[in-house]
């Protein structure tokens, strides 16, 4: 039962997160919210972080890992295989039509306002990584004091990783280690 | 058969070097698809691409499918589907059995928590390039803020949060009704001239 409502949860995350990996962010926090016992919004950083660093698109990676932490390996496999599905049988489908989907006007029009739609529910997602990454909400209710809001060396390495990969170029890979690196050495 | 078998190899194997997500996906696809086994064409993949990015579901998963499609029908679409998926599925269930035993440390908390900032900045850097693309004028702005509002806050003012499929399936009707009423508004002007 529990598996069901598993692949339940993720085949509706397949069919309604339009634009990529990210997009199936606001989802997962949904499914934390309803069902505490599957996995924290902390496990969900934790789990961009290894889809980040590990091979595969992302969307995959987290209802692997998200599967896995319900129901073990079959959990892992059938969750990504549910969100796989909406994509597989909609693309099929377009396939067929493919130059009417084009043309098609009303196609478009959606497009123009899911493709916005899209990018902020990503933005939202990060403010949510953010809240757990990068603000202390416990020492600033303790102290009052708002300069104990912000985790200041977490802010500090944020802008040296923004900076470092606007200007090398690296794999996103390489400053995830960085940022173990850094995580470890200062404590964080 | 064995086309069947080529497709789902060459897609596993793709989908084991892939780092990143879809938007990563599109030199090596380029490389292995177009250059190398002559399977598509530069001017598709990119069609394949624009679609996949505005339909539901990976990228990387909705361009699989669609190669396989046109190879081998349907058939070939699973088995590029299936391809893709296989080693990304072996390598989490693998990290998340390791992990299970290692996530207590205090070594590995340190070092996740680090890693949580990297992530902020990925995703702050993935919405930055999407940016260009998607918003585009002043009702796209709008649209955004409006449903970056109602999904980030609409908790906390409301005495319940709106369901994302809600937000996204407002967002495309919006969409819809806007584009629609410009290309009214176009088309009259061209014809008052």
């Amino acid at each position: 039962m529990n598996i069901l409502t598993l692949m339940y949860e993720f085949f509706k995350t397949g069919l309604f997160s339009v634009g990529g990996g990210l997009a199936t962010l606001p989802f997962l926090y949904e499914m934390s919210d309803r069902y505490p016992d599957w996995f924290s919004h902390a496990d969900i950083a934790d789990m961009i972080a290894i889809s980040e660093s590990t091979p595969g698109a992302i969307g995959i990676n987290m209802s692997t890992y998200a599967g896995f932490r319900v129901a073990g390996i079959p959990g892992g496999i059938l969750a990504s295989l549910a969100l796989a599905a909406p994509s597989v049988i909609i693309i099929l489908i377009i396939a067929r039509f493919l130059a009417k989907f084009r043309q098609n006007s009303l196609v478009e029009g959606a497009f123009y306002g899911l493709r916005p739609a899209s990018i902020a529910m990503i933005t939202a997602a990060g403010l949510n990584v953010a809240k757990v990454a990068l603000v202390d909400l416990n020492a600033y209710a303790a102290s009052g004091n708002l300069g104990d809001l912000f985790v200041w060396k977490a802010l500090i390495l944020a802008v040296l990783i923004f900076v470092g990969q606007k200007k090398l170029k690296w794999s996103p890979v390489i400053f995830i280690a960085l940022s173990a690196v850094a995580g470890i050495l200062f404590k964080f | 058969m064995n086309e069947l078998l080529d497709l789902y190899w060459t897609f596993a194997r793709i989908g084991a070097v892939t780092f990143g997500g879809g938007y990563a996906m599109l030199p090596i696809l380029e490389r292995e698809l177009v250059d190398k086994r002559h399977w598509t064409t530069m001017d598709d993949l990119r069609d394949y691409f624009s679609i996949g990015q505005c339909t539901p579901g990976i990228i990387a998963l909705n361009v699989s499918t669609f190669i396989g499609e046109k190879r081998r029908g349907v058939r070939g679409a699973l088995a590029a589907t299936v391809g893709f998926l296989t080693f990304p599925i072996i390598i989490i269930l693998l990290i998340a059995l390791f992990l299970t035993n290692f996530a207590q440390l205090e070594i590995v908390q340190h070092a996740f928590a680090g890693i949580r900032v990297c992530v902020c900045v990925l995703i702050l850097q993935a919405v930055l390039r999407l940016w260009k693309k998607s918003v585009v004028d002043p009702f796209t702005l709008g649209l955004y803020l409006a449903v970056f509002a109602l999904n980030a806050f609409s908790g906390l003012v409301l005495p319940f949060k709106i369901p994302t499929a809600v937000l996204v399936i407002l967002a495309g009707a919006v969409g819809v009704l806007v584009s629609g009423r410009k290309n009214r508004g176009a088309r009259k002007e061209g014809e008052g001239k």
